[in-house]
């Protein structure tokens, strides 16, 4: 536990309460200290561990595979060449099954989402108090380590991917066919406003649910992570017993890790392909 | 967990990421990949072809091993040809200077024998005419009757 003076549910709200930087009630900028004062930003405000947690993993993982794209050749690849080129292949075979269309933007699109997500993933099978007791210790009051446990970073996500839906929609169908598209279907003319609310849900659905599936997994595994943490606090025997409780959901959670960055990856694809479909 | 702005932090952090990675991550590892595949794709054909190219000359060189034994097994049957037309020829040239031979002989035989037969006339005339004298040498004179004589000796 990180402070002996916490009650198990202030350490458990104090674990979910993001480092939030915005204009503090005395008019000044500066973090947030408490959650009340985090949630009296209001939506001019950022959290400066989702962004800093995500944009470093995204850049490793950019530093990592540029490296490899650097000294990439026809020749015999080295083993962290062979293995990136092991994941863009994997990625490429992905795309190339579900993506009918032709366009060069999704390929790239699909391995920056798969590998960035894992990566913010993964970082949930670090133990949850290691990296906020480090930040306790600079002086900041709050850190979330997983980025995609915060759901302004898995939003953030589907609705870029949502904004490329309706970019390549209207590309490809112009702004007739897609209109046509959520207004004329499936009862025809009579039925528009039926078609309307369906074919609305229908695309509000996607990025809705893009961002909240992986936000639920992620959320839901990093509480179970919080709860067994909780156990060390409780004694050798049932610490012990939380140490084993934890290596076993670290390993169940490697599946949900990996699986959630598959399919927000393979649904984005299939969107992006939805998109470049003309319905007949 | 407040939405708040990060939301837009982080769907711009996430098109520079796609945008980078489609510019300088992407296109060189395909790349790579692409340049592999027709690599190891020309090296198989080249093994295919290899493989062919000795087919070919292996079946090339048996037929020439053919060819020549063949060429040989020709020559082989002319020459003995030869050697007999030789050998035809060689005892033909034998013959016909056997019987050369054999004619020329005949021819000086016959000649001696002419030659002969003219020494033997002139001798039987000078004989005859020697008997003829001692008879005749108490009757008759020589030479009264030398056109006698000589009609007797072209007789002979």
């Amino acid at each position: 536990m990180s402070t002996e003076a916490l009650t198990s549910s202030e350490y458990i709200k104090h674990h979910l309460q993001n480092l939030t930087y915005g204009k503090l009630p005395d008019g000044s900028m500066g973090l947030a200290h408490t959650a009340a004062e985090a949630k009296a930003m209001g939506f001019w405000a950022l959290n400066l561990d989702t962004l800093g947690m995500s944009i470093f993993l995204g850049v490793l993982f950019l530093l990592v595979f540029r490296s490899a794209a650097k000294s990439a050749s026809q020749g015999v690849p080295s083993g962290m060449v062979n293995f990136v080129e092991w994941i863009v292949e994997f990625i490429d075979n992905s795309v190339r099954g579900s993506f009918s269309g032709k366009n060069n933007m999704v390929a790239p699109l699909a391995l920056t989402i798969f590998a960035w997500i894992l990566l913010m993933n993964l970082m949930d099978l670090l133990p949850v108090d290691w990296i906020p007791q480090v930040a306790h210790h600079l002086g900041l009051p709050f850190f979330k380590v997983v980025p995609s446990t915060d759901p302004n970073a898995t939003f953030g996500m589907a609705i870029a991917v949502f904004f490329l839906v309706i970019y390549y929609s209207i590309k490809m169908k112009g702004v007739g066919g897609f209109v046509g598209e959520l207004t004329l279907q499936p009862f025809g003319k009579l039925g528009l406003p039926a078609n309307i609310f369906l074919e609305g849900v229908n695309l509000i659905a996607k990025p809705v649910s893009l961002a909240l599936r992986l936000f639920g997994n992620m959320y839901a595994g990093e509480m179970i992570f919080i709860l067994i943490a909780l156990m060390f606090g409780g004694g050798l025997g049932v610490g012990l017993f939380g140490g084993a409780l934890q290596w076993g959901w670290a390993v169940f959670h490697i599946l949900i890790v990996t699986l959630q960055a598959f399919i927000f990856m393979t649904l984005t694809i299939v969107y992006l392909d939805m998109a470049h479909q003309e319905h007949h | 967990m407040n939405i708040n702005a990060t939301l837009i932090g982080q769907s711009i952090t996430f098109f520079v990421f796609v945008w980078f990675c489609m510019k300088f991550v992407w296109p060189p590892i395909m790349n790579a990949l692409d340049a592999r595949k027709k690599m190891i794709a020309d090296g198989l054909a080249a093994g295919e072809r290899g493989k062919h190219e000795l087919e070919l000359a292996s079946k090339r060189a048996g037929e020439n091993l053919h060819e020549a034994k063949q060429k040989a097994g020709e020559i082989i049957a002319q020459a003995d040809k030869r050697a007999a037309q030789l050998i035809e020829e060689a005892k033909a040239a034998a013959k016909a200077e056997g019987d050369r031979m054999i004619a020329s002989a005949q021819a000086s035989v016959a000649q001696e024998t002419v030659r002969a037969k003219e020494a033997l006339r002139g001798q039987v005339a000078d004989l005859a005419v020697a008997g003829a004298e001692k008879i005749l040498r108490r009757e008759i004179d020589a030479k009264a009757h030398a056109d006698l004589l000589v009609a007797i000796q072209n007789e002979l």
